[in-house]
């Protein structure tokens, strides 16, 4: 960390080209992809820091993948990480979108752009369903399995039944930490 | 001038938008429709379906789009600033500050008895993906990509790009038959 060599910005860039034109369906469809390139291709940081950082830019505004790739491109190379990561998220898709829209809106049919896209939904619905189980998984180890069962049938019930909004529920683990849990949950 | 509002048209949506770009974008719509009449309804619907049918974030598809149409390249970078920046400094102070601590207790629970949270909202947008991939695909071409995906993805380890390639293919490919 901290080396600015032209290695880590080209690793950088590449890692958040790929996740930004790989990602279709907005930001939060990218999530599975920028797991990928930062915890298993190149650990940059752990599957429990990966997790915080998703806990913590979902309890605030604003788009989800520019959050993360500027804060895991500032965490690998500072400042100039940050920027890499955003440009190569950002970027190459606006001028994808600038030229495009221009040529295709004389063609307004588009059907089969619309099957390609419709096509990669599932592929990410996977995706998405190995992380969750992965998640899952490791709430088991961490704090037993039947804690994590009941852990989650309450975050079940306040995201999804009660329809509590999800940066509410993270800023209430985050209150809660910090006050009532002294002695803290020790079972490891 | 052009500019000042551009930045504010940008800036309240990011600021506003919780869950994500897709959770923006109806605010985007606000101002660029109702306050500033930029666009009408009808152009902004097709600005998103085209921004939806290609990769990347969308909400920074939106804002670097709208922002050349009103003010060019600059209007553009301008756009992109307003609806990035904010959020994200906000994001790697906190972040920052949460590491200087990483090793207490109370910030060890916090990773602890965030997970079941992060799951559960994973499991959530995994049905939402399955869901609209049945309206928009069908059952069938629903079962078979989530099988050949899981397949390939799981059990012969292939990388995601390729695998997102080859639903690309396949997609297109039944699009035209």
């Amino acid at each position: 960390m901290g080396n600015s060599s032209l290695k880590t910005n080209g690793d950088l860039f590449a890692a958040f080209f790929r996740v930004g034109l790989l990602g279709f369906g907005g930001g939060p469809s990218a999530i599975p992809l920028f797991h990928r390139e930062a915890v298993i291709n190149y650990k940059w940081m752990t599957d429990d820091e990966f997790g915080d950082t998703l806990a913590l830019g979902n309890t605030m505004p604003g788009p989800i993948a520019t959050k993360m790739a500027g804060y895991i491109g500032y965490r690998v190379n500072g400042l100039i990480g940050c920027f890499i990561a955003l440009a190569a998220s950002v970027i190459p898709t606006v001028v994808l979108m600038i030229i495009l829209l221009g040529i295709l809106q004389k063609y307004k049919g588009l059907e089969w752009v619309n099957s390609m896209s419709a096509a990669v939904v599932p592929v990410v619905g996977v995706m998405l369903a190995v992380m969750t189980w992965d998640f899952f998984q490791k709430s088991g180890k961490a704090l037993g399995l039947g804690r994590a069962i009941l852990f989650t049938a309450i975050a079940i019930v306040l995201l999804e039944i009660l329809n509590i909004h999800p940066a509410i529920v993270i800023l209430g683990i985050l209150i809660l930490s910090f006050t009532t849990f002294k002695k803290g949950v020790e079972a490891k | 001038m052009i500019y000042w509002y551009i930045f504010l048209a940008f800036f309240i949506p990011g600021i506003l938008g919780y869950g994500g770009g897709p959770a923006s974008i109806p605010l985007v719509e606000k101002e660029v429709v109702d306050r500033y009449g930029w666009m009408t309804t009808q152009e902004f619907g097709e600005v998103l379906a085209l921004g939806n049918a290609l990769p990347g974030p969308i909400a920074t598809k939106m804002a670097g789009y709208i922002g050349y149409m009103e003010g060019g390249i600059l209007g553009s970078i301008v756009a992109l600033f307003a609806s990035v920046a904010p959020s994200l400094i906000l994001m790697v102070a906190l972040m920052v500050t949460l590491l200087k601590y990483k090793d207490s207790p109370k910030v060890k629970n916090i990773t602890k008895l965030v997970r079941p949270v992060i799951a559960v909202l994973l499991g959530a947008m995994t049905l939402q993906f399955f869901m609209t991939s049945v309206e928009t695909s069908g059952t069938l071409q629903t079962v078979i990509l989530i099988v050949v995906s899981y397949w390939l993805l799981e059990i012969r380890k292939v990388h995601p790009a390729f695998v997102i390639l080859m639903a690309l293919v396949y997609g297109a490919v039944s699009g035209i038959i």
